[in-house]
């Protein structure tokens, strides 16, 4: 059975961005609010990645006070509920079409279907962790290889061991705090392994996560097999040269009984790019305005499924940005496509959202380098700004707030943003 | 005696790599910190180094079978395998609402563990 729902806003995801931008569409005004996401009911399990990330560390930005992932779902949940946004539960967006006006949303549940049409939509379906095969990691496929999330969701929402003797790939944040909660739990975490000449994540995780623990952390390797038949027995290890080109005759094994592949992850964009939005490259995420607006009208993306980012609050604050963008074009305001700037990676920047800046708002800018570097200065050419940076890491977000009056007298059809030595 | 002590701080994501030196396990100096939060954590880490503890503990009857638990205060680390040893055993009956006390003063340190997440009980699930 098809049900057929109208409302003003519909949301798709119902982790930290999402959350954020129903509640703050509710608060602004927004009369009717419809979430999509798949938990079966409207509890602990709502908040995306939230729930299974136990560890403190998150909200310092957004409640002012750090918290666990769960607590801060729960503190988000509780909101969404208590201002009338209705959530489509053990639903998935499977289709989504946009037309000049309106935006129409297949959900799809056990309870069967539900066309939704709305006026405007906000895109928050989060990231989707990259698996092995997608880092070249090759072999037979044994039990006992999981990505980080897997693991995490495991241990942490279901009280289930994945293993005892553990090697984790790659770096970032996430697999130096996976590696953490195996050591915790009792496992023995042979090594934590790295492509780049770099630790991937903060070095503030590298000290708590591996240090604490006298988890090794190999860098310039990478690992080529998992070796197992039923069961995995180990990986094997090379070290990499500058090219991160594997080195004939460094290959050695490292024993274990599980992998956990902590590869990055990537923004889930497959159903906006079906629809027509632009994806930009760099990021993988949409191409979007500083409405956090994509080249879809009244279609508007935010959190890890805009840009990968480091913080939850970050989410959280975008989810928001596309919220009062939604309440802003919902009573009448115009977005304008014309006149307006581009955003033009210089000198060791890898990427930045927004990618166009419409100068009718304050924005935020969200920066990410190519390589580590120190004493720099982030320098944005047109408005003359700079900003001194003691470190830049691949790892860390640049984030740069721009007012509106610092945009007014720019005349440019770009912005160009570099990292310059000092 | 006097010594030096490198320490990564991880107060905040900067990473401040700061030198305390000591004379007879007295802070005499503390440099390369960026800011007074670096200096206390670079002298804590040296004299006693502190954590939050996070782990999950079981949950008879819930909806999910563990709940998520952190210690209210950062604990010293030397701590830290006796408290999971304590904590592993633990068994606790639904429902656990977020910041309910599961252990109380664990191991006379003066620190509660409190939940992080609320687990229902089996019985009130609802969908």
């Amino acid at each position: 059975m098809v049900r057929e729902l109208k409302c003003d806003l519909a949301v798709i995801g119902g982790g930290a961005a999402g959350l954020a931008a129903a509640v703050k569409a509710r608060r602004l005004g927004v009369e009717k609010v419809v979430l999509i996401d798949s938990p079966p009911y409207v509890g602990k399990l709502l908040g995306g990645i939230l729930p299974q990330c136990i560890h403190p560390g998150f909200g310092l930005h957004y409640f002012k006070e750090e918290l666990t992932g769960p607590e801060f779902a729960e503190r988000l949940v509780r909101e969404v509920y208590d201002l009338g946004v209705e959530v489509l539960t053990e639903s998935y967006a499977s289709d989504l079409r946009h037309s000049g006006s309106s935006v129409e949303v297949v959900a799809t549940s056990p309870k069967g279907i539900v066309k939704l049409t709305s006026r405007a939509l906000i895109y928050a379906a989060g990231a989707r962790e990259r698996t092995a095969f997608e880092i070249g990691v090759v072999g037979y496929r044994p039990a006992g290889v999981f990505t980080a999330g897997e693991a995490q969701a495991l241990m942490d929402l279901f009280g289930v061991m994945p293993g005892r003797e553990v090697v984790v790939v790659g770096s970032g944040d996430v697999g130096l705090i996976m590696a953490r909660r195996f050591a915790l739990e009792g496992a023995k975490v042979r090594a934590v392994i790295e492509l780049m000449p770099w630790p991937g994540g903060l070095t503030r995780n590298v000290v708590q996560c591996l240090e604490d623990f006298g988890i090794p952390l190999l860098l310039s390797s990478m690992v080529t097999k998992v070796l197992g038949k039923h069961r995995v027995e180990g990986v094997e290890v090379v070290k990499v040269n500058e090219d991160l080109k594997p080195i004939p005759g460094t290959e050695e094994v490292i024993k274990c009984d599980t992998v956990i592949i902590a590869a990055g992850i990537v923004p889930k964009v497959e159903l906006l790019e079906e629809a027509g939005a632009l994806v930009d490259r760099a990021t993988g995420g949409p191409v979007v305005n500083d409405f956090l607006e994509t080249t879809l009208r009244n279609v508007f993306a935010a959190g890890n499924a805009l840009v990968i980012n480091d913080l939850v609050d970050y989410a959280a604050e975008q989810g928001e940005w596309a919220a009062e963008s939604a309440a802003y074009v919902l009573g009448g305001g115009e977005v304008p496509r014309e006149g307006v700037k581009k955003v033009v990676l210089g000198r060791n920047v890898r990427l930045a959202v927004p990618q166009i800046i419409t100068g009718l708002r304050d924005t935020y800018l969200y920066i990410r380098v190519r390589r580590p570097e120190e004493n720099v200065r982030l320098v944005i050419h047109e408005l003359g700004r700079e900003v001194k940076l003691p470190k830049v890491r691949p790892a860390e977000m640049i984030r740069v707030f721009i007012k509106r009056d610092e945009l007014a007298g720019v005349g440019d059809n770009k912005l160009t943003i570099s990292i310059e030595a000092e | 005696m006097v010594r030096e002590v490198k320490v990564k701080c991880i107060v905040c994501p900067m990473g401040c790599e700061i030198t305390v030196t000591l004379r007879n396990n007295e802070v005499i100096s503390i440099k390369g910190n960026r800011c007074a939060r670096g200096a206390e954590y670079a002298r804590e880490e040296v004299l006693e180094p502190k954590r939050v503890l996070m782990t999950v503990i079981r949950v008879r009857s819930g909806d999910l079978p563990v709940v998520s638990v952190k210690t209210s205060k950062p604990i010293p680390k030397k701590f830290i395998p006796k408290a999971l040893e304590v904590l592993a055993d633990l068994e606790v009956e639904a429902p656990v609402r977020v910041g309910d006390v599961v252990v109380k003063d664990l191991l006379g340190l003066g620190v509660d563990v409190v939940a992080t997440r609320s687990v229902d009980k089996v019985e009130r699930k609802e969908s």
